[in-house]
Formats: C-alpha cells, structure tokens, sequence
C-alpha cells in the first residue's frame, strides 16, 4: 500500500534534539486525528528510539539519525529510525524487558516500552554498521483519506 | 523541565514537572541527590504530578534516586503518577522497590 503522505527528517545525535524528534513526528501523526493516549504512545516511542541512537549508536561522537514517517488510508502510522552507528550484535536479546549494555541510569526498557505503545516494531542492525527501528501504529480516528490535498 | 524540592525533619518532597526524557534528566539527577544525600529524612517522595511526558529514562531516574535513598536508609514514595506513567513503572517491575501511587 502507498502512504498518502510522507516527511523525511534528518538531525544530528545530540541529546537536545530529542524533544524535537517526537514533537516532530507527534505533529506529522496529528495529522490522523489521533487522540492524547495515541499521541503520547508515538511520542513516548520515538523518544525512546532516537535515544538510543544518541547513547548507543553514537556513544563517544555525534552521528546522524534519520527519520522517515508516513500516514497511510487506513489510519496506520508508520515511523522509521535509523542510524549508522555500532549497531546490535544480538537484538533478539537486546529486546528482552531490563537487558541494557550500559547500566548505570538506564533501565533496559526502551524497547519494552516501544513494543507496548505500538502495534508493531521491527527491529534491523548489523554490527559496525548501524540499526533501523521500525514503528507502527494504527490510530482509532478518522482515515487520513478525507482530507487528503 | 524543572524540580522543586521541599523537606520536614520526616520528609524530603521532590516535585518534578514538565518532560523527563534522557536530556533533561541529567539535571535533575545531580539536584536529586544532593538533596537525598545531605537529607536525614527517612521518607524520599518524588512526586510526578505536573510530568507532561516521560520515557524510560523517567523510570533510570526513579531507578537511581531508590538505589541512593536505600543506601542512606531512606524509603521512596512515588506519587500522583497518571495511568500511563503508572503502567509504565509496573512494566519496569518498580512497585517491588518502592511505593507507587496514582493520581
Ligand atoms: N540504536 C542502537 N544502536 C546500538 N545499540 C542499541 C541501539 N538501540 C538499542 N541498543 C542496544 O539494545 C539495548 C536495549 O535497549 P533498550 O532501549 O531496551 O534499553 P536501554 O537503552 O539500555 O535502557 P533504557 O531505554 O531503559 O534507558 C541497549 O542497552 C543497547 O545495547
Ligand atoms: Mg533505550
């Protein structure tokens, strides 16, 4: 299926620009007249991914975190984060609730909390090369299809 | 973002508001514990009831500032939690460390 609309984002891994990212996103997805609960799921979602870009991909540099999101007919929302950074030797492990290579303040629950805010994720990285998080959301509100110009 | 904290001899209040993402929590980490640990309290309430928006790092946050209270004795309250927050600190198993209560 073709989305009917698509953004492109592209920003550096600095830890202010995490705010931004899920507003951003958050104000492209209002775009399916979701409700608050639906909003803040994206929100609490995207904020978790591009994190992770930020202390994991990236640990020691600033890199480049790419985003790309599109509405589809039938009020799916779709969110794709992407890095190309260290990347994940074992993501089947990496998705286990409270497993974190990093400790200290971090729970081990980002992707836990994606997969719970979400329909669906999906999850692609290659060691040395980088990760591809990918979201996906049905909204309960109208279709985007009414007013589609 | 902001912090507000407010002690009795008893108690040690800290009210969070705004969002609390991996950003932001850095500060409020640094003004938590100094507060935890020059405290003689033996309640540490941390109080979300202005929080906007949280991700996991509300929850390292919530994490961080339990392991310091229980090593200076002190036991930690976390109040005014909405559904979400709450579910998400369930989901984190927080409620076998410390005291979680809803709006
Ligand atoms: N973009 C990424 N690049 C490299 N490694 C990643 C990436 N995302 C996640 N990881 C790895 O997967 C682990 C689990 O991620 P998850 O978000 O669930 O927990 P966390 O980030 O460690 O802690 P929390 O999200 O609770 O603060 C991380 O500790 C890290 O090792
Ligand atoms: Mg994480």
């Amino acid at each position: 299926m073709k989305p009917v609309n698509t953004i492109k984002l592209e920003l550096e891994s600095r830890s202010v620009n995490e705010s931004f990212a899920r507003a951003t996103v958050a104000a492209f997805a209002a775009q399916l007249d979701p409700n608050v609960e639906e909003i803040s799921d994206i929100k609490t979602a995207v904020s978790e991914a591009v994190t992770n870009c930020i202390v994991h991909a990236y640990p020691d540099c600033v890199g480049k975190i790419y985003i790309y999101a599109a509405i589809y007919e039938n009020g799916k929302f779709k969110v794709k984060i992407k890095d190309k950074g260290k990347g994940i030797e074992d993501v089947e492990k990496a998705m286990e609730p409270l497993y974190t290579t990093l400790g200290g303040e971090r729970a081990g629950l980002g992707f836990a909390v994606m997969e719970s805010f979400c329909d669906k994720i999906k999850v692609k990285s290659k060691p040395g090369k980088g990760t591809t998080v990918t979201l996906e959301k049905i909204f309960s509100g109208r279709s985007a299809t009414d007013d589609r110009s | 973002m902001s912090i507000n904290i407010t002690s009795t001899p008893m108690r040690l209040t800290i009210a969070l508001s705004g969002e609390i993402d991996h950003h932001n929590a850095a500060a409020l980490r640094l003004e938590a514990d100094d507060a935890i640990q020059s405290s003689l309290a033996s309640n540490i309430r941390i109080d979300f009831g202005d929080v906007t928006f949280m991700d996991s790092s509300g929850i390292g946050f919530v994490l961080g500032r339990y392991r310091i209270a229980e090593s200076c004795g002190a036991n930690v309250e976390v109040i005014n939690l909405s559904g979400r927050l709450y579910t998400m600190m369930k989901l984190a198993g927080l409620e076998k460390l410390v005291t979680l209560k809803t709006k």
